[in-house]
């Protein structure tokens, strides 16, 4: 009990010094530039300690439960033994994985759904767009697109084909998505990119990457374990467009249709 | 009693939020590598933590850094200094990344890296310094992105041809950057942005939108972030060409 209490506080004293800067740039400026008291001090003060508190108990809880299991599971699962790869030929066949691909997809999918950035901007798009975006919707996706990152940055650590040719062709495809998509969701869209990959799905990712490129012969395990959270970022905006592209266009035929 | 019952909502709400992650590990555990789960109490705890951590998490994000940040937007917008609303803007990007404990991690392996491919001395104070010269390059890309973001909600010029501009760039640069480099400049575009950053900038960004005439938060309220995940890949490639 006492370790654990200990453990608790440590963590709550690393958030606490992340919030420092943050809270020294916003005390600061709020005071000799904007030269106003903050409107309820109370009430901020209250929501800050909040925030520090559930940051705090959700990563204690994430070390304590899935972290430790999850990267058990990215190591049992990209184990030779596991896979049945016998000899070299074997282990360079990409066919010979698929359980790896299929967790990837499924603990990029899951852990997604669960990352409190995403959940805050979800929530907000929600709120200002007066429902016209739903909250849930976006969130799954965002996480389908997390999965088919996930799922084919796993495929590129196992075929060893280079990072660049992947992200371009993401680019490009992005960019026509972009002329295309209807306007009010492209910020939203590339933002989303870029808040699915925190707290959750790093350290998880990481380890099924590592895993994985130190089990296949000719990887070097500190080069090719990264570019998975690349992966992360791209796809959840292909989706996101994707998926405005695609309620827009069923909402242009149900109006065809009527008149 | 209201309050009781958002209580109640928040809570089963994050139990949602949390099934798929168990739900996946315990099919994969128990079905495909047909092992016993090691630890069930700590899982148990541990899953309770996690979402007792989103409750409050979404509880004192509602009550403070949503509102907080939309107030200073508001204030910078009446005051309408622009220098000053500008380098808020700059202190909240890189404060927020200097202390970022993703971004700690990504450098120090990166630095590593670099030592063993003898990119730099392979010794411990040439690798310190490679990866706080490293953090410090990550941080003010992320201070210059929020001054873009923010300079382009003032101006209302359109997202897509940043990123367009953005995305060339990053294409035209890679076969220029030393190969260790690109990896970790790809990922480190995806761990600067933090928990609390992320409300923050979500909040000055719609609150800045919505105090100044013309714009619209839905079309001009978001992108903060977006700009915030791209500028560190090509800031880190630079360092790279020139380190």
């Amino acid at each position: 009990m006492m370790t654990w209490l200990q453990h608790f506080l440590d963590t709550l004293l690393e958030t606490g010094r992340d919030v420092l800067p943050i809270a020294a740039i916003i005390i600061g400026f709020q005071l000799l530039v904007i030269r106003k008291p903050i409107a309820h001090p109370g009430k901020t003060l209250l929501g800050f300690i909040n925030v520090l508190i559930g940051i705090a108990f959700f990563l204690e809880g994430l070390k304590m439960a899935l972290f430790p299991l999850g990267e058990l599971m990215a190591t049992q699962l990209t184990a030779p033994e596991f896979l049945n790869i016998a000899d070299s030929t074997a282990a360079a066949d990409w066919r010979n994985y698929g359980w790896v691909y299929l967790f990837g997809a499924c603990i990029g999918f899951a852990t997604a759904l669960a990352e409190p950035s995403l959940l805050a901007v979800a929530t907000k798009a929600e709120e200002i767009s007066g429902k016209a975006i739903s909250a849930l919707g976006l969130r799954i996706a965002v996480s389908f697109g997390v999965a088919i990152g996930i799922a084919l940055g796993t495929f590129r650590i196992v075929t060893g084909t280079q990072l660049y040719f992947y992200i371009v062709t993401c680019y490009a495809v992005l960019i026509i998505q972009t002329l295309f998509a209807p306007k009010f969701i492209i910020g939203l869209a590339y933002d989303t990119g870029g808040v699915t990959t925190s707290t959750v799905t790093v350290p998880l990712v990481t380890a099924l990457g590592l895993g994985l490129a130190s089990t296949i012969p000719g990887r070097n395990s500190l080069l090719d374990g990264f570019g998975l959270i690349s992966f992360a970022c791209l796809f959840p905006i292909i989706s996101v467009l994707g998926y405005a592209q695609l309620a827009e266009w069923r909402a242009k035929k149900r109006n065809s249709n009527h008149s | 009693m209201f309050r009781n019952n958002r209580l109640f909502r928040l809570i089963i709400s994050s139990c949602l939020d949390l099934a798929p992650i168990l739900a996946v590990v315990l099919v994969f555990q128990l079905a495909v590598i047909q092992q016993p789960i090691p630890n069930v109490a700590e899982l148990i705890i541990g899953s309770l933590f996690v979402v007792l951590g989103l409750t409050f998490f979404m509880l004192g994000l509602e009550q403070s850094l949503f509102p907080i940040g939309e107030s200073m937007a508001n204030a910078f917008a009446r005051k309408g200094s622009v220098f000053w609303l500008l380098l808020f803007a700059f202190c909240l990007g890189f404060g927020t990344t200097i202390a970022e404990p993703a971004l700690i991690a990504i450098t120090t392996k990166a630095a590593d890296i670099a030592g063993g491919a003898h990119l730099i001395a392979d010794n411990d104070a040439a690798k310190t310094d490679y990866a706080l010269d490293l953090r410090l390059t990550v941080a003010t890309s992320v201070g210059v992105a929020i001054v873009i973001g923010v300079l382009r909600i003032l101006m209302g010029w359109p997202l897509h041809y940043f990123i367009i501009a953005g995305y060339f760039a990053v294409t035209v640069m890679t076969p220029f950057a030393p190969a260790e480099i690109i990896g970790i400049a790809y990922d480190s575009g995806g761990v600067t942005t933090s928990t609390i950053t992320v409300p923050l900038v979500t909040a000055l960004g719609i609150g800045l939108a919505n105090s100044i005439k013309g714009r619209n938060p839905v079309t001009d309220g978001f992108g903060l972030i977006a700009f915030a995940s791209l500028t560190p890949i090509i800031f880190v490639m630079a360092f790279g060409m020139l380190a």
